[in-house]
């Protein structure tokens, strides 16, 4: 069976009886790349070229502060944001050459451009792509592809918006819209209806989904921007009214106004500056949804394609790993990244979660060190952007000290956009201190 | 409760107006390719597995089971269960669970279509059999 880039899953019989049946190139489409001794990744070929490995740094990032923005103005958070990544850096707004955005920027790429005053005569590599929540991490791949092929040297990437001050644009709908819209599909029964077939599959419980919430409580308590500081128990969790089956509301992550950004930049720009060095080593994206309603599997993610795309081109694997960022808009989103990325088995990520194995000092995959979507902050509901950020933090040495992670050099971000229960993204970045 | 909601009107398409038009007479339909054999939901000229366009209407039995399910509790329209049923024929399709008592959802559960009205076509949901 081949898994093709569309993401479809072709086998050799259905090639050969379909309209397209002819040659099956997928051997050709996807190289496989190997880690040389020296760490070096060469595909097929033996072209070095064909890998952002090593070729991107992010060299500025931004979290906003606010939590609840209703004295501003969505674009003018962006503009905040971008101010903010810039100054971290150390560069100027006009040297920027490359712009990134999604959905939440309003009206697309070109007011955000024109608003933001970024330097059209430099400026000479745009992306909008929207993959919802985790839109922020492709990108940060993508600014690495441009920036590996000369197409930018210096990328800015923003994320704001008010999801707490006001109600939120709908989305454009799909070729799936008739068929799906009256039902009533929401963050909060799509990933109900992951957790409830991952329970009935795996035996996970709602206690084990709590100690996700529990981890993230622990966290939040040092982030005196974190909407919810309070540390709570598994008991706190499980008596927490029901939101969508078998979903409590505190397995549910917070809405907030706010936004971060990122400076992408060369290894050459980098260095220049005066930030500890932070680079993407691997990166990965994917997409999955009900493919025509075909063996449809709710216990995983498009995380089990993104992920091993990065580790492979990292040349690591999830053991070596000091610091998870993991997109956490619900407990069951953790759980399954976690046996997607590969940190446990399909299965076994309940057991893998307990008992504070995800606190930081305590367990052994310490994550979301900022307190999290669960507990701090999950701006324009789409967390993507700050798993970047306290990865980048926790690289530089620059988390808060009791959640700081001693002599963290490798790190992932990884994050999930859509809903996961229905038609989904998924991205995963590893990011290494030099 | 569910059965006093007001759904919206599918809009319809060339490509799934005979879907519709069946949903009319009490016919849930689905499509299948003639050339790979394999059925989907919701139905498209071209197979999505073999791209071809040797796609067929064919009146499914509107029976199957449970997937998974979520009954949502904090609704400003009261509380629903979304889910998705696996066919006899095969595809599994979201859908809402209707006429039954949504606490005692199980997966696994044996489901049967059922038409519900709106201003247009009617829409498939499904209830326990």
């Amino acid at each position: 069976m081949t898994v093709l880039n569309s993401g479809l899953v072709s086998t050799p019989l259905a090639l050969a009886r379909g309209p397209l049946a002819g040659r099956n190139i997928s051997a050709l489409a996807n190289p496989p790349i190997a880690v040389q001794k020296n760490g070096a990744i060469r595909n097929a070929s033996g072209d070095l070229s064909l890998t952002i490995k090593g070729k991107a740094y992010i060299a500025g990032i931004y979290e906003h502060p606010t939590r609840h923005a209703p004295d501003k103005s969505t674009a003018q958070l962006h503009a905040e944001v971008a101010k903010g990544a810039i100054e971290d850096a150390g560069i100027s707004k006009d040297d920027i050459d490359g712009y990134f955005c999604a959905g939440d920027a309003p009206g697309g790429a070109w007011p955000m451009v024109d608003y933001l005053g970024l330097n059209t005569k430099k400026l000479r590599h745009i992306d909008s792509t929207e993959t919802g929540g985790c839109s922020y991490i492709i990108h940060l791949g993508h600014a690495a592809e441009a920036i590996a092929a000369g197409k930018c040297s210096i990328a800015l990437v923003t994320l704001a918006g008010k999801p707490r001050t006001g109600a939120m644009p709908p989305r454009a709908a799909g070729a799936e819209a008739d068929f799906e819209s009256a039902y009533g599909a929401t963050t909060h029964n799509a990933y109900g209806m992951c957790a409830m077939r991952h329970m009935h599959d795996y035996g996970t419980t709602s206690e084990q989904l709590a100690w996700i919430k529990v981890a993230a409580s622990h966290h939040a308590q040092y982030n005196p921007h974190a909407m919810l500081k309070d540390v709570v128990t598994v008991e706190d969790v499980l008596n927490s009214p029901m939101i969508s089956d078998p979903l409590h509301r505190m397995d549910c992550c917070v809405v907030s106004d706010g936004g971060g950004a990122l400076i992408v930049t060369t290894p050459e720009i980098a260095k220049s500056l005066k930030k500890p060095l932070v680079r993407l080593i691997g990166h990965g994206e994917a997409m999955k949804g009900p493919r025509g309603g075909k063996d449809l599997d709710l216990t995983y993610s498009a995380g089990i394609w993104s992920g091993p795309r990065a580790f492979e081109e990292a040349g690591i694997t999830p053991k070596d790993i000091k610091y998870a960022s993991i997109y956490d808009s619900f407990t069951i989103t953790v759980l399954m990244q976690i046996e997607d990325l590969g940190f446990c088995k399909k299965g076994e990520g309940g057991k893998f979660v307990a008992d504070g194995n995800l606190i930081s000092g305590v367990g052994k995959l310490p994550f979301n060190t900022d307190g999290g979507g669960l507990c701090s902050n999950h701006p324009v509901n789409r967390g993507g952007m700050t798993k970047i950020i306290e990865a980048v933090r926790q690289l530089r040495g620059e988390a808060h000290p009791k959640v700081q992670v001693q002599n963290c050099d490798l790190a992932i971000a990884h994050g999930t956009g859509g809903l996961l229960g229905v038609r989904h993204a998924a991205s995963t970045a590893i990011l290494e201190r030099v | 409760m569910s059965e006093a909601k007001k759904y919206p009107a599918p809009v319809t398409n060339p490509e799934t107006a005979a879907f519709w038009d069946a949903a009319k007479e009490g016919k849930f339909m689905i499509k299948r390719c003639t050339a790979c054999g394999e059925a989907h939901y919701f139905p498209r000229s071209i197979c999505p597995f073999c791209y071809s366009d040797k796609t067929v209407w064919e009146q499914a039995s509107g029976e199957g089971t449970i997937y998974t399910w979520s009954l949502m509790r904090k609704s400003p329209t009261g509380p629903y269960a979304i889910g998705y049923v696996t066919l006899k024929e095969g595809p599994s399709v979201q859908t809402n669970f209707v006429d039954c008592d949504l606490t005692t959802l199980k997966i696994g559960q044996k489901v049967k279509v059922v038409f519900k009205p709106t201003d247009g076509a009617p829409l498939p949901f499904f209830t326990p059999v």
